[in-house]
């Protein structure tokens, strides 16, 4: 039987470790929404959501109220919107309306973010993704809680530049459109390479095609914890370290497991996966920065940042995979800039930059993330850094991203407020020196050899 | 049997677990285990109680609970027992 200890342990985590589920988040697929007139697709859209997620929020709250166990976040994720809308919409303000129809059953349903507004185009672009892509500023600024998300590349296609090239446009615009805001049209904008199908995470949600008509996927949380865990073993060697990290993904992992178990019976919806992430938020005690500080280093960013970080993901993985039946998603830790308070620390300290972050992306789950840039940065420099970030997930086989703000305006040693768990971060230098013909050239860039690995 | 942990923490005084069973006793909640500690004035306690037979939703207990606990100055906690089966136990 369950005793004291055990059960004082898992409060602990609970009441000064913030540990909480993420996010619950319901895939749904709109294949079946297809219409080629704009009026018919929309109302379609609208009640297939609306049938599916009526009683999530309430769900969510509810296994909250049973377990004691805050469940952070609501969402919903579906079938990218360009093959969606395909057949009726003809101009970017067509596409722009299924946003605003997105929006207004995110509201009626209760969930915070809705993603999906997105296009695949790791090889070619279609005419209607090339029109979701072009329609992505009009749509994130005229709604609250849609985001977008574009595959760019991946390690079986290569990377298709003249998206890279439209993304880095793009991402300007959006800037633009919500200056009045820190142009925060861009938190909620991101593109992949090698972007999964599953991930219940913000703003990369989407419902890949080969997934169920409906899927319940969990995303955990629980930098705190795993920061607690390593402060009872300073100045151990890493083997203890390892196996410390291991053993706390693995209880918080279990939660998560529980969770999406619970949410699926009780939802009727099969369960998907657990996305086994440290997703840090902006609240103290809660960063994955503080826990690179607690494997030895003085800020993230000093020299080897890379190797802790590597490790962390690795041992949070090897913990996780035996705790859930399914694993899928992001799943590593995520190090976003503004929603991690020892992030933005580094960063004003001087510790952390954008080149020591891109390195830092090679070895951990998602990439270059929640990170605002100079107003002035140019569009081409933009897809500089997209190219970048893109070619480490093409040649190692993972998952990368790039969540870049410019905030127009703004310049080095200003800050920017998003506010709530999108949080606050410094203006971060950009190199200066040009890529523009590099990016001109057009076309794309070959898959990589998947030999001679060295 | 489903049964739930109740955690009641706070700073000690006369009758909590007198008034806590007696809640539970009026709306057919069953004490599987008790175990209770005092560290220094403040008041440890966790129960197993079986809520098979309870005449109303979890999620009203878990709330008239909490209310008991407001009274007397401590904070009482209702968790299904899964959670904690599902962290320590593989």
């Amino acid at each position: 039987m369950i005793n004291t200890f055990e059960v004082e342990e898992t409060n602990k985590m609970i009441e000064k470790e913030n540990l909480d589920v993420r996010t619950i988040t319901m895939g749904i697929s709109l294949l079946d929404c297809i219409d080629a007139d704009l009026g018919r697709l929309r109302e379609n859209i609208y009640h297939k959501i609306y049938e599916a997620a009526k009683d999530l929020v309430e769900t969510g709250n509810e296994i909250s109220r049973e377990y004691g166990i805050p469940i952070v976040n609501k969402r919903i994720s579906v079938t990218p919107i360009a093959l969606i809308g395909g057949a009726a919409c003809k101009t970017v303000e067509d596409y722009a309306s299924i946003a605003a129809t997105l929006d207004q059953v995110a509201h009626e349903v209760g969930v915070n973010f809705l993603g999906g507004y997105s296009a695949l185009v790791s090889k070619g672009m279609t005419a209607a993704d090339e029109l979701l892509i072009r329609s992505i500023p009009l749509a994130l600024s005229t709604t609250e809680r849609v985001c977008s998300s574009v595959n760019l590349g991946s390690s079986r296609t290569g990377i298709n530049m003249d998206a890279v090239k439209l993304m880095g446009d793009i991402i300007k615009q959006t800037a633009a459109y919500t200056k009045e805001a820190d142009s925060l049209g861009c938190a909620k904008l991101v593109v992949f390479c090698n972007a999964p199908d599953d991930n219940p995470f913000m703003a990369g949600a989407f419902h890949g095609v080969t997934e169920a008509d409906k899927i319940i996927n969990v995303g955990v949380s629980g930098p705190g914890v795993v920061k607690t865990a390593l402060e009872k073993v300073r100045g151990e060697s890493f083997e203890v370290l390892c196996e410390t990290i291991k053993k706390t993904a693995f209880k918080v992992t279990r939660v998560g497991q529980l969770v999406a178990q619970e949410a699926s019976k009780m939802l009727g919806v099969p369960f998907g996966i657990v996305d086994l992430s440290l997703a840090p938020t902006p609240a103290i005690g809660d960063s994955v920065a503080d826990i690179l500080c607690e494997i030895g280093l003085e800020y993230a960013g000093a020299p080897g940042t890379t190797a802790a970080l590597a490790l962390l993901n690795d041992h949070v993985k090897k913990g996780g995979v035996m705790a859930s039946s399914f694993v899928g998603g992001l799943s590593g830790a995520f190090i976003p800039v503004s929603e991690d308070q020892g992030m933005i620390d580094a960063v004003t300290a001087g510790a952390l930059t954008l080149e020591k972050l891109e390195a830092m992306t090679s070895v951990c789950s998602v990439g270059l993330d929640m990170i605002a840039v100079p107003g002035d940065t140019s569009a081409s420099t933009l897809s500089g850094i997209i190219a970048d970030e893109m070619a480490i997930g093409m040649v190692n086989n993972k998952t990368t991203a790039v969540r870049i703000i410019p905030v127009i305006g703004k310049d080095i040693g200003e800050t920017v407020e998003f506010g709530g768990l999108l949080g606050y971060a410094p203006i971060m230098p950009v190199n200066k020196f040009s890529c523009e013909e590099f990016i001109n050239r057009g076309g794309r860039i070959p898959a990589p050899i998947h030999s001679f690995k060295n | 049997m489903k049964k739930t942990i109740i955690t009641v923490v706070g700073k000690d005084t006369v009758g909590i677990i007198a008034k806590v069973c007696t809640y539970l006793a009026d709306h057919g909640i069953n004490i599987l285990d008790i175990s209770q500690t005092i560290v220094q004035g403040y008041f440890n306690m966790m129960m197993i109680v079986d809520t098979n037979h309870m005449d109303k939703k979890f999620g009203d207990m878990t709330e008239e609970l909490a209310m008991l606990g407001e009274s007397i100055g401590v904070v009482i906690k209702c968790q299904k027992e899964e959670i904690f089966d599902q962290m320590h136990r593989i």
